[in-house]
């Protein structure tokens, strides 16, 4: 059997400047000097997910299917075909399935491998997600890692933890609120948070 | 066996701290960092799975003590060295040349702020028109494959030990904590690029792709409620029908 090469040619890294900002630095200046990565695309790539991409419009998809019932049955049947007519898929959002919460089901999302996240629809991983606490303990202890969040789960709903595994990422569609009867698309998507999203929280009223 | 990234179950961590104000970066390294790992990606001198495979593949000494960004960092670093972009002579001139520049500017020079210069481009380098339509079209991993074996419902079994059954020490996504273990199926993705394969470079041998649920007492002795669940996606050869292992 072939033996991993990475452990033979592992720690270039190491070669580079101990200070991160440093090594970021030389890093991009290398590769721009040789004609791999052209500073401006990198502030192009920047621009796209600090100004373009974010919560808001995994918010959106929540709320269209809280009021549409059409969509939510789109997203149920195919939540890749759903968001594909929309325009919504993307880097590390290719394949997606929305996950329905529900009163005898609260679903969670992880990647406890690395940080697998719907960049489309929820922009840039918080640092919690990414975090070692939070890949290894929220498959095991779902609850009292949820608990952390300040949530706490009715004994009435299982949970039930995704970890991302694959190329598909998971949106958890949450419960509409009691009290929202009366609003819209556009107001009820301020309810919804990103960490509704991701399972560690519900809806709230905003401020 | 294992490797440092494989963490689901493990103890000891601490608490999640939610963070709830946090900026979405935290240097402005960080922000250099995230988008030179993307503009380097587009070459496509690797793939994801390749990379995902760098990153783990640093000493566990390191991984354990690198923030985030420091991992992908190291991921582009020995990539480029492993995909043969740049020399290793050249990436420690580079970090040389790096010092020299702080240094000059904390002597008071302008040296090391200005954007780098960018040299002839490579004929596959991102350029900035580009961009958001890269971003937009993202790299599909479901690719024309066989039909699957398994039918949502059906009660599979994952292989053990979790490992790559053609790199001794590859990269696999069938985490250590699910495997061994009894589930079922719950839904069929399609065929999707087989990590194990193509983050080595031999081919992406593509697989069905399954969405397989287990108890959380099953997986962990006992549960924190009783009919709590895990699920994972699992690729076609990470199984075997439950009752070849009962």
């Amino acid at each position: 059997m072939p033996h991993d090469s990475h452990d033979h040619d592992h720690g270039a890294h190491a070669l580079l400047p101990p200070d991160p900002a440093l090594r970021v630095r030389a890093l991009e200046t290398l590769l721009a000097r040789k004609g791999f990565v052209d500073p401006a695309a990198m502030d192009a790539i920047l621009d796209f997910y600090e100004n373009r991409i974010g919560p808001r419009i995994g918010a959106t998809v929540v709320a269209r299917a809280w009021t549409d019932p059409d969509f939510r049955a789109a997203l149920r049947e195919d939540s890749t075909a759903a968001l594909a007519a929309e325009g919504l898929l993307g880097r590390q959002g290719e394949h997606m399935v929305v996950v329905e919460n529900t009163p005898e089901v609260h679903n969670v999302v992880v990647c406890t491998l690395c940080s697998c996240y719907p960049w489309p629809l929820l922009g840039i991983p918080p640092s919690w997600y990414k975090s070692d606490a939070y890949r290894a303990r929220v498959v095991r202890e779902p609850r009292k890692v949820l608990s952390e969040f300040g949530l706490t789960l009715p004994e009435a709903q299982s949970v039930r933890v995704w970890d991302s595994t694959a190329e598909i990422r998971y949106l958890v569609l949450p419960m509409r609120p009691e009290g929202t009867e009366g609003l819209g698309a556009e107001a009820l998507a301020d309810w919804v948070t990103r960490n509704a999203m991701i399972g560690t929280g519900l809806p709230e009223r905003p401020q | 066996m294992t490797r440092v990234h494989d963490m689901g179950g493990r103890y000891g961590d601490g608490a999640v701290d939610p963070a709830p104000d946090e900026p979405m970066f935290h240097a402005p390294w960080h922000r250099r960092a995230m988008a030179l790992t993307l503009a380097a990606g587009a070459i496509g001198r690797w793939n994801i799975d390749a990379m995902r495979h760098a990153r783990e593949a640093v000493a566990p000494q390191d991984y354990a003590r690198f923030s985030y960004y420091e991992k992908w960092l190291a991921g582009v670093a020995d990539m480029a060295v492993g995909r043969g972009m740049v020399t290793r002579a050249e990436l420690a001139a580079a970090g040389d040349a790096a010092i020299g520049d702080q240094a000059g500017g904390e002597a008071g020079g302008e040296a090391g702020t200005a954007p780098p210069e960018f040299g002839p481009a490579d004929p596959r380098a991102l350029r900035p028109a580009d961009v958001e339509t890269i971003l937009r079209r993202g790299s599909p991993s479901t690719r024309p494959g066989a039909a699957p074996t398994f039918t949502p419902g059906d009660r599979v079994r994952t292989r053990l030990p979790a490992r790559n059954l053609a790199v001794d020490g590859g990269h696999t996504r069938l985490p250590a904590y699910a495997a061994g273990h009894l589930g079922r199926v719950l839904r069929h993705h399609g065929a999707h690029v087989l990590p194990d394969s193509n983050a080595h470079f031999l081919g992406e041998a593509p697989e069905p792709l399954y969405a397989v649920a287990f108890d959380a007492a099953e997986i962990w002795g006992s549960a924190e409620r009783a009919g709590d669940e895990v699920v994972l996606d699992l690729w076609e050869s990470y199984l075997v029908p439950a009752e070849h292992s009962e």
